[in-house]
């Protein structure tokens, strides 16, 4: 299992362009993807669920990733959230 | 009638009013395990039709769809197939028994009031987006009649309760002229689509719109937010001119406003903003701005009793640098003094107080204040690309002394373990003669220059800028100043290291490719000046500014050198 936390670098957050991507993102791995914010944990497959969590720009969440391809879904779900983030 | 303004513009026509049903619960209660199971396959069906329904609205090359529009529908892809709402509605069908319509309208309902609670606006404008994709799948579980393929006459102005990203990306947006929503906020999606389409638009008209009538003849004021049912002559003909004007105006910033700022033979500059908080960040996107050439700080400090703490100031920069959305942002450290008082600061009447204690001097003075904010901006730059700006500077030893104080501020934070960008740039205002004229000297100490063009022109020529019996002698265009001027982009040039301008001269149209033509690279000013400023640079070339400065450099007077730049702007 692999956790990685990150800061949430686009102004608006989480919204629906940049939640839509990663769970396109999460989507394509086998391994068992989830968000964290605070206390509330949900699968990153759901888009209803990662919306839900209302996150902001400047708010910290960590990743969970489990499964086989961890190791790689883990630098796809990083890039995303150091690059590709702020350009969404 | 009035409603929001989200989408400036005028706009006149005639209305077409959309009106919904809002779907209904049957109340039916399943009887067995056979209905139930045909009820989640129902559902399944639904779904998978809706998504062709996008399928093919994403295929059709006749709507044009643009990236946003893609992102739009993708979203929607993805909330058709969302798991969680699925597992939802199969939970209801199977233990409550309840139908697929049923279920679908309560999961659908449960959603939108959680959103609809949420304390984010943009958040509470999803539910929106919800109760569209709710209504999506529920066409098809009920198969009722498709309120698609509407059909225009040009300039129609559409008036809806509201409208979804079905609606929008479905309507033949090129015959609407506008549109008033019942509904909505500024980040509504109807608000989004209207900007991103230049189409003026109203939301959040409330229930009296909805008393218009088929082919009523409307105008309304995407600026101001006024909506006009039949109005009278003198309405009709003040609106129809307002709207020439303002087509004009949208045309030139339509044309420039994506382009980069590169002259006819490829010399480019960046047109960067002036800005006193995060607020003014929307300005200076909606007229492509490439970042922010000076954020000015002292906003923070004034209307108070004491000074913001480091949290404070974190927050306060953090959230310019958040909106400038990756854009590169310089900060200038305080520059109070002058004609800039704190209450809670207590500063002594002073003779000349442009000549006294201000800006980076009471910085250097006053270490515990200065640390606190460097700090805070250091802390803001982990979330973006962040520079800082030291105003007032007169000689390197206060450029050594200012630097010294940042890597202390730097090492405190990295002993408490807190993030920031370790590429920060550090650069002055010139804007004190002693300075520009030993630029080559100051160039060794910092990563760039910003030329203040309003404090430079006042001591250059010994005018108080405050004083207005000899405001005709606060003069830019002075030989001096321009020389000045001059010295600096050379010297900085000279040394590799950026020179921008942030002072009113880098709005001025006539200063424009004089100051190209000396090799200035950015021009920073307040956001609604840039579109002007870019179409001179993409319609002149960098040949023509160098002949340009060529000529202004040798004459010998002011009036000489404003005559022939009013001369060849024309």
């Amino acid at each position: 299992m692999i956790t990685k936390d990150y800061i949430i670098t686009s102004a608006q957050g989480m919204h629906a362009r940049p939640a839509t991507q990663l769970v396109k993102l999460a989507k394509g791995f086998k391994s068992a993807t989830s968000l964290k914010k605070g206390d509330k944990t949900v699968k990153l497959n759901s888009l209803l669920n990662i919306l839900s969590l209302s996150i902001k720009g400047g708010e910290t969440i960590s990743v969970i990733m489990d499964g086989e391809d961890e190791v790689s879904a883990a630098v796809v779900i990083d890039d995303f959230f150091t690059k590709q983030l702020k350009e969404l | 009638m009035k409603g929001i303004g989200v989408s400036p513009g005028i706009a006149i026509g005639k209305a077409f009013v959309i009106k919904k049903n809002a779907p209904a619960t049957n109340g039916i209660v399943l009887k067995n395990q056979v209905e139930i199971v045909a009820e989640i396959e129902r559902f399944d069906i639904s779904v998978t039709n809706a998504l062709a329904e996008i399928d093919a609205i994403k295929n059709n090359s006749q709507l044009m769809l643009n990236d946003d529009d893609i992102a739009i529908l993708e979203t929607q892809v993805e909330l058709i197939n969302d798991p969680q709402i699925r597992e939802d509605v199969v939970a209801k069908i199977e233990e409550e028994k309840k139908t697929a319509n049923d279920a679908m309208i309560e999961v659908t309902a449960g959603i939108v009031t959680l959103f609809e609670s949420m304390d984010d606006e943009y958040m509470r404008a999803r539910s929106a987006d919800f109760q569209d994709i709710g209504n999506r799948i529920l066409k098809y579980i009920n198969r009722t009649g498709d309120t698609n393929n509407r059909s225009f006459e040009p300039d129609t102005i559409v008036i809806a309760d509201d409208l979804t990203p079905s609606d929008t990306i479905t309507l033949d947006l090129n015959l609407v002229t506008g549109f008033a929503t019942q509904a909505g906020s500024r980040t509504s999606h109807a608000a989004i689509i209207a900007k991103s389409k230049g189409l003026p638009a109203v939301v959040a008209c409330g229930d009296e719109l909805m008393t218009i009538n088929h082919n009523d003849f409307i105008i309304l004021d995407g600026l101001s937010g006024s909506v006009y049912v039949n109005p009278g002559e003198d309405i009709i003909n003040r609106y129809s001119a307002k709207s020439a004007s303002f087509r004009q105006q949208a045309e030139v910033l339509k044309m420039v406003k994506d382009k980069p700022a590169i002259t006819a033979d490829g010399k480019q500059v960046t047109l960067l903003a002036n800005i006193s908080d995060a607020d003014d960040l929307t300005m200076v996107h909606d007229n492509g701005g490439e970042g922010v050439g000076l954020f000015r700080t002292e906003m923070l400090f004034m209307d108070r009793d004491t000074f913001p703490d480091e949290e404070e100031q974190f927050e306060f920069y953090k959230k310019a640098v958040l909106q400038a959305k990756g854009k590169p942002v310089v900060i200038r450290t305080i520059d109070i003094g002058g004609d800039k008082h704190l209450s809670y600061f207590n500063l002594l009447p002073e003779l000349n107080p442009f000549l006294g204690y201000r800006a980076i001097r009471i910085s250097l003075d006053q270490e515990g204040l200065f640390i606190v904010q460097l700090k805070a901006i250091l802390r803001a730059s982990a979330f973006g690309s962040v520079s800082i700006m030291f105003p007032m500077i007169s000689n390197a030893k206060e450029i050594r002394d200012a630097k010294l104080i940042l890597n202390k501020a730097k090492k405190e934070l990295l002993e408490a373990g807190v993030i920031f960008s370790n590429d920060v740039k550090v650069g002055i205002m010139v804007e004190i003669p002693s300075a520009a004229v030993t630029a080559d000297i100051l160039a060794k100490e910092v990563d760039f220059f910003s030329i203040g063009t309003n404090d430079l022109c006042q001591y250059t020529l010994a005018v108080d800028r405050m004083n207005e019996k000899i405001t005709h002698l606060y003069d830019p265009f002075n030989p001096g100043v321009l020389r000045l001027i001059q010295n600096i982009i050379e010297q900085g040039r000279a040394h590799n290291i950026h020179v921008g301008m942030c002072g009113e001269m880098a709005s001025d149209p006539l200063a424009t490719l004089l100051l190209l033509g000396m090799g200035l690279e950015d021009f920073s000013m307040s956001a609604a000046s840039i579109p002007a400023i870019k179409n001179i640079i993409i319609n002149n070339s960098e040949a023509k500014a160098k002949q340009i400065c060529q000529q202004v450099m040798a004459m010998d007077s002011s009036e000489n050198i404003i005559a022939y730049l009013k001369e060849i702007t024309q």
